[in-house]
């Protein structure tokens, strides 16, 4: 890939920049969107630098036609994204099913903003982690990554594109309105710096290519347009042909495996970052802004002489229950802020399988915690 | 006795473009779309296109299913989303040749936004849209195509809504190639394919096509022979139409023809001979 317009060095940049720059480090040539607050910055930025590295921008209609639009670049063979907030997250549950069914890799990123319906269009929320998870209709897996500043934003950007080359499918950055327009400092490392994963391209000849026979680790590798591979590939369930396969057992055998190629690979795929868990009595589990705001929690309570321990969840879904039941049979509680009414909570719940209490702090969004609504909370824990 | 040897199975002059595997087709007796893709792929070979560049998108629906039948690279997406799905491959690659085949439903109702801005922008692809009247893999029901008194599963008394025009909709919009042929006019559909693909643009042929099964049967044209009997006695060829005027009614004439061929700038840009 062309390094031609790519850039290095350190930024002061907003989280929505710091995204753009991510994703265009990591290769993306190609962006369909829709303006939306608080994610159109994404789009501006990308709309300027996009021409310059010789990708395409493109404005859509609305985000059904801009999710589309995203799977059809990537089927002409270039590694594509999108940026939205809540409402237009919603539009694009409908296409982000197709990409998983059709196995796409694409990125879609979610600038998460105060809902339900319109909400709070400028002002931050955490309410859209299950409809990242659960969203779009029927059974699947899926990956979704939570960044907690500007850099992570650019790191995670591109590891979301690494993870959608690697296992196939839509990628989500489940990011929000505070991060987004966080202005901090973000480094962008040398172009040779970045490890990049590249598509798992045909081994065998076009006449012989079936578009869904899976390697090994369940993902198969995929023909684009115009190759001369000649494949067809349909929403509706399949075989391995791609031909529409209108049976229980086909439809067994393939969504057992799109559920499968994540969750056999969840290991490999789930990054947290840990703090003070070795002999905790609280640990407090967050993700994004809440993380950042815990740790002002966190500190307060350790100078009160609490034993508190951060698990901070860089990969959201899919969720780290291991590492979370593990950490329940050895601590007296968890605690959960996060900016919706208990969502991730449940996840926290359901892997601590009672060994530890769970305790939400929950914020209806409009703003992040106030870091002493969360220090009550450990308080409480801790007793 | 005179003993005939019975045939054996030969070659078919479309079986280069057709995954004969996957036939026979799920269409019903009567039915229009197999002479439109038949037409579709004859047009391929005459306007010279490279079958390895050339890409066929489909949405939901009868129609729908044609991108499952042709040997090309074809993608068979969600339910109106086969124009930005196109747009997408298309921009990021240039050097494809988009076919869009899909039907009335998924062009101009579910995906009626896409399919103005698509026009809008000019993207360079030839869409065919298969008009039945009716909604058919899911029964027969009212569609914005349906025309007023038109009898549907869920417009038992008659149609009361205005349907769409759908030339004058594409027209307003943008594009740069606009016919409409009907099922009973093959040579005519196949000329305007072969002329939508050479074209440059957003070309659009919409085709008239029987479904005997439901519009048919529950409008007083019971088989696919009756419908196209109504097509060869009620179209009337005016190129250059009025685009006001080629409103399809009950019962009413049906104005073909070629409507608009023209040049205008579209997307994605060709490329400078300096090669920016």
């Amino acid at each position: 890939m062309s390094s031609k317009g790519q850039i290095t060095g350190e930024f002061f940049l907003s989280g929505d920049e710091a995204c753009a720059e991510g994703a265009l480090a990591a290769g993306c040539r190609f962006f369909a969107g829709y303006p939306i607050t608080p994610a159109t910055e994404i789009a501006e930025t990308m709309s300027e630098r996009l021409p310059e590295v010789g990708g395409t921008y493109i404005q859509m209609e609305d985000e059904l036609g801009s999710m589309a639009a995203v799977l059809g670049a990537a089927w002409g063979g270039v590694k594509a994204m999108t940026a939205t907030s809540g409402p237009g997250f919603s539009l694009m549950m409908e296409n982000i099913g197709l990409g998983i069914m059709l196995e796409t890799p694409c990125v879609v990123v979610d600038m998460q903003r105060a809902g339900p319906s319109t909400g709070l269009p400028t002002l931050t929320g955490q309410g859209d982690m299950m409809q990242a998870r659960w969203g779009s209709h029927g059974s699947y897996s899926i990956i979704a990554l939570s960044p907690s500043s500007p850099q992570e934003l650019f790191d995670l950007t591109i590891k979301a594109f690494n993870l959608s080359e690697k296992y196939r499918l839509p990628v989500l950055v489940m990011s929000e309105e505070a991060i987004g327009h966080m202005y901090e400092k973000v480094t962008i490392p040398p172009v040779d710096a970045i490890k990049l994963t590249p598509r798992r391209k045909p081994n065998v000849p076009p006449r012989e290519y079936l578009p869904y026979v899976a390697d090994d680790d369940l993902v198969p590798p995929m023909a684009i347009a115009g190759e001369g591979y000649r494949f067809h590939i349909t929403g509706l369930t399949h075989d391995e042909r791609g031909y529409p396969a209108n049976s229980a057992e086909a439809q067994d055998k393939l969504v057992r495996r799109l559920v499968d190629k994540i969750d056999k690979n969840r290991d490999s795929i789930i990054e947290v970052a840990e703090s003070g868990i070795e002999g905790a009595d609280v640990v407090v589990c967050s993700y994004g802004i809440s993380a950042r705001v815990s740790a002002i929690a966190i500190e307060r309570a350790r100078a009160l002489g609490i034993q508190v321990g951060m698990l901070r969840l860089i990969t959201v879904w899919p969720f780290p229950e291991k590492r979370v039941r593990e950490i329940a049979a050895r601590i007296r509680a968890f605690v959960v802020p996060e900016i919706n009414y208990g969502q991730m909570v449940l996840e926290v719940e359901r892997a601590a399988c009672g060994r530890a209490r769970t305790i939400l702090v929950p914020h209806m969004g409009g703003a992040v915690h106030d870091p002493e609504t969360i220090l009550d909370a450990i308080k409480q824990a801790a007793k | 006795m005179k003993t005939t040897a019975m045939a054996s199975i030969g070659t078919h002059p479309l079986d280069e473009y057709l995954r004969a595997d996957r036939l026979p087709h799920i269409w019903c007796p009567g039915c229009g779309l197999g002479t439109v893709l038949g037409a579709t792929l004859r047009a391929i070979g005459r306007a010279g296109l490279d079958t390895e560049k050339t890409v066929m998108v489909s949405g939901i629906g009868c129609t729908g299913r044609a991108a499952g039948y042709v040997k090309l690279d074809s993608f068979h997406v969600t339910h109106g989303r086969a124009l930005p799905f196109a747009t997408g491959l298309k921009l990021a690659n240039p050097d494809l040749k988009i076919i869009v085949f899909s039907g009335d439903g998924d062009l101009t109702a579910i995906g009626g936004n896409h399919l103005i801005h698509t026009a809008r922008r000019n993207i360079d692809m030839t869409v065919i849209c298969v008009n039945n009247f009716i909604y058919g893999m899911t029964g027969g029901q009212l569609g914005p195509t349906t025309p007023e008194q038109g009898r549907t599963t869920t417009s038992r008394a008659g149609n009361i809504e205005k349907p769409f025009n759908i030339p004058r909709l594409v027209a307003a919009a943008g594009g740069t190639y606009l016919a409409r042929w009907t099922t009973a006019h093959v040579r005519q559909m196949e000329r305007a394919f072969v002329e939508a693909m050479q074209k440059k643009g957003f070309s659009f042929v919409e085709v008239i096509s029987p479904c005997p099964t439901y519009y048919g049967r529950m409008n007083e044209q019971a088989t696919g022979l009756d419908q196209m009997r109504y097509y060869r006695y009620n179209s009337v060829v005016k190129h250059g139409a009025n685009l006001d005027e080629v409103d399809i009614s009950l019962n009413g004439p049906i104005i073909v023809g070629k409507f608009i061929d023209t040049e205008k700038p579209y997307l994605p840009a060709p490329k400078a001979k300096n090669g920016k």
